[in-house]
Formats: structure tokens, sequence, C-alpha cells
């Protein structure tokens, strides 16, 4: 066994949360250069200029890109030979509470229903798999409300199939408008269970922007799904224009044969992830 | 493009009428900030027939919750929020001569009635672009429901702050004529 130590764990997801919030991963800057360069509406490139100009100012000067540094949401794989001195959630708990801290990035956490906010962007997310080796491997990606509020899920009949399952991502999109931030990265999710769906559809986004799944027939209908949620006419931050979505990841899992769960997580152009291998 | 059109609050009805959707403005002048949290405080406080922690008649409100300030900082990052989540409190404040808010998103048909009722205007400014934009706020001071903490009412003074008409007064909607502009779908 391996020894890892929980202030170790700790340290890492304060660094984290913080490099996250400031920097633009290169991916998701060079997506949205290649939308700044595409866009046909004049008033959609100065948004995207803005864009460019906002995540390069705020990884200069180590500033928060977005006011909203999100709710903190974190996979992580711990390999089976890997001994924790400690509770995983707490060591992270803990590095989510120095992080947004120490780092000045807002505290956006409350009680679902008092809305008292607890002071210190706690408790994160947390999603845990045990896996082979003797590493932990850390990936933040902190969330934003205002996409995250426009994503849906929806238990579909089976009957509804293929054309069903576009027409809820294009409903899903069009509905959203410029509420989630567009130029937005969507994530879909097929199959599984209700929360698997969901799952789906998270996991897709820490996919690199534009990166297509591995199976032919789902990275076939990504690209014809970013092309319909193109043609809505949404563009960067809804003023109209042809870049809606940076890119369109789909991820797929077996279901019940009386079920077709589909669950549609959308990003907004922020789209902060950062991983940590210990 | 056309050039900016220069605002400076407080504004009266004659500065909302000539104020169309598309138009490009830069505001000069205090804003004060409110989002979800503080309406919610606002709209009880009406209702309780008191009075509110700020007049905001002529006034323009700024849908925001920034991050904190670092050392030697005015304001954190401040970029708009969804405006959405502030439609069920606007009119109420429309009604007493707001004259102006500051997001991102599209209101609903209550707000925009209102505001064509009441001569107001709905400006957009990039989402996301929290850095960018706090360059333009010069002075930031909470002055109600400091609690909040990031949801405090704030008093802003911004130059040059960059926004969009979105919505004008007589019904002209960016979002709507944007997207039929280029939609190819049917």
């Amino acid at each position: 066994m391996r020894k890892i130590s929980a202030l170790e764990i700790t340290k890492v997801v304060k660094e984290l949360c913080v490099g996250a919030a400031c920097n633009l991963p290169p991916d998701v800057a060079a997506a949205v250069k290649s939308a700044h360069a595409k866009e046909e509406s004049p008033l959609g490139k100065e948004v995207l200029g803005q864009i460019i100009e906002n995540f390069e100012i705020a990884g200069r000067e180590g500033l928060p890109m977005c006011q909203d540094t999100g709710i903190a949401v974190f996979f992580v794989e711990v390999g089976r030979e890997a001994a924790m001195d400690g509770s995983l959630a707490d060591a992270v708990n803990e590095g989510v509470r120095q992080g947004y801290k120490d780092g000045y990035l807002r505290k956006s956490v409350c009680h679902p229903i008092k809305r008292l906010n607890t002071g210190d962007n706690t408790p994160a997310i947390i999603h845990a798999s045990i896996v082979e080796g003797d590493m932990v491997k850390i990936k933040f990606a902190p969330k934003g409300a205002g996409s995250e509020n426009m994503s849906r899920l929806k238990m579909l009949k089976p009957a509804e199939g293929i054309i069903g399952i576009k027409a809820f991502v294009v409903e899903t999109i069009r509905e959203a408008g410029g509420n989630p931030c567009p130029p937005i990265v969507v994530g879909v999710g097929i199959g599984g269970d209700f929360e698997m769906s969901a799952m789906l559809a998270k996991k897709a986004l820490l996919r690199p922007v534009g990166a297509p799944n591995p199976d032919h027939d789902l990275s076939g209908l990504e690209k014809e799904l970013l092309e319909l949620v193109n043609e809505l006419g949404i563009g960067p931050m809804g003023f109209g224009g042809t870049v809606t979505a940076l890119a369109v990841h789909v991820e797929a899992h077996p279901c019940h044969i009386a079920s077709l769960p589909v669950a549609i997580n959308i990003q907004c152009h922020a789209d902060r992830h950062k991983e940590a291998v210990i | 493009m056309t050039e900016p059109i220069k605002i400076t609050p407080p504004i009266v009805d004659a500065d909302v009428m000539r104020l169309k959707a598309g138009d490009k403005v830069l505001i000069t002048g205090v804003i004060y900030t409110a989002r979800d949290a503080a309406h919610k405080r606002l709209v009880e406080l009406l209702d309780r027939g008191g009075k509110l922690p700020f007049d905001v008649k002529g006034q323009l409100i700024y849908y925001v919750g920034p991050t904190p300030a670092k050392p030697g900082q005015v304001i954190g990052s401040a970029g708009p929020t969804t405006s959405g989540r502030m439609d069920a409190y606007t009119p109420r404040l429309l009604a007493l001569g707001l004259k102006g808010m500051i997001g991102k998103g599209a209101r609903n048909k209550d707000v925009l009635d209102a505001m064509k009722r009441h001569k107001a205007v709905y400006f957009a400014a990039v989402g996301g672009a929290a850095a960018l934009i706090a360059r333009s706020i010069k002075k930031a001071e909470i002055i109600a429901y400091e609690d909040l903490g990031p949801e405090a009412i704030r008093r802003l003074e911004v130059v040059d702050f960059p926004a969009i008409v979105v919505n004008d007064a007589v019904g002209g909607d960016l979002f709507h004529q944007g997207v039929e502009k280029y939609r190819r779908a049917p």
C-alpha cells in the first residue's frame, strides 16, 4: 500500500480551486478563439472578443474569470493500493474551504430552503470511485448556476428514439437562450437510469472541448447535434449569431428495456476544469 | 459598428425613450447592486410599508454578486448574473421609478409589460466577463444587508461600464431580433 496523507489532498484541492477559477484551460481558450474567428454576427464577434480579453486578464492577473466561482464538483479516482490517513470528504472539503477563502473566491453554497450561506463554499460535491493502482486522481470542475440552472433531465419513451433525443436537446438549448452564457458546451447523457443519465451528461463535459466520443455512431450524433444547436441562431450571450455551442459531447450507457433517460448538462463558456494526480 | 451611447444615472423618461434594443451604452456614475436575496428583502420591506435602503427613482440596478476584493482591489470579479431570477420582484421596483436593470438572459412578460408602463430599459452585460467588467468599477460600498455577503446591496461608482440595450421601453427585443437574423432552423 502507498500512504497518502489527507493534508496532501487538502493542499492539492486548494490549489485546484484557485487555479481553475483564474485560468481557462487551453482547450477551451482555443475553442473560444476559433468561435471568435467563425462568428458571423458583428455583435457576437465583439462579445467573444470581450470574453477572450476577460480570460486573458484573469490568467495574467490571477483574478477569477467569472464572479460565479461555482459550487465545487470533484471526480476522484482512488487507487485501491492507496491508503489515506483520513476521510477523503473531509480532506477535500478542507481544501475547498481554504482555497475559496485564501483565493478570494465567492462562497456560493447555501441551505436549499432557508437559503443561508454556509460561508465557506462547502460541502463540495464529490464523486469518488475505486480504480486499479496506487494513485489518487482528482478532477475539479467548479459549476456556475447560470448554466447549471438551464440543464434538464427527461425520461423519454423508447418509441421516441433518436428523433426524440435530438428534439429534447434542441428544445432545451432553445429554451435556455442567453441565460447559460453562450457559447456553451452541451453534455448529453443517454441511457443508464435516472441519476446515471445526469452523471453521464456531467462526465461528458469533462472531455477536452470538441474531443469526439470514440464510438462512431455517437460522434456522428455529436456532430449533428452541434449543427442543429448552432442553427438556432442564439449566438454569443443570446444576442444572435452563428456560434451558440462550442461543442456537444454525448455519453451513452445501456438502460432498462422500458426506459430512455436523457440528461442535458449545460456548461458556460467559462468552462473551468483542472486535475491533479497524487 | 455605431458608437456607444453615454448614460449617466440617475436617468429620466426622456433618456429611456431614446434607447433602442441593440444600442451599445457606456454607463458612468452610480449604480446599485442587488440579486435574489436582496430583492426578496426589498419587496418584503415594501409589503410591510417600509422605506427602501436607497431611493430607486431614476436609478439602475446591476444584478451581480462579486467575488471578495483582494487587498488593493475596489471590488472582485463582477459580471452579471441571470436576470430571470429577479422577474418576480422587478415590477414592484419599476412602479417606484426604477429606470433600468443590468443583467444577462431574458425577462418575462410581466417585467417587459411593466417596463413599457413605467418607461424603463433592460441592459445586458457580457456574462462571464467579470474581471474585465470589474475594471470599470471605481468605488464599491455596501449600503444594506451586509449579512448577505456577496448578495449585499452595494453602491458602485462606475466609469464607462459597458452594456447593451436588450429590451427598450417600446417593445424592442435584441434577443428576438438577433436570433431571428441568424436562425437557420425552422
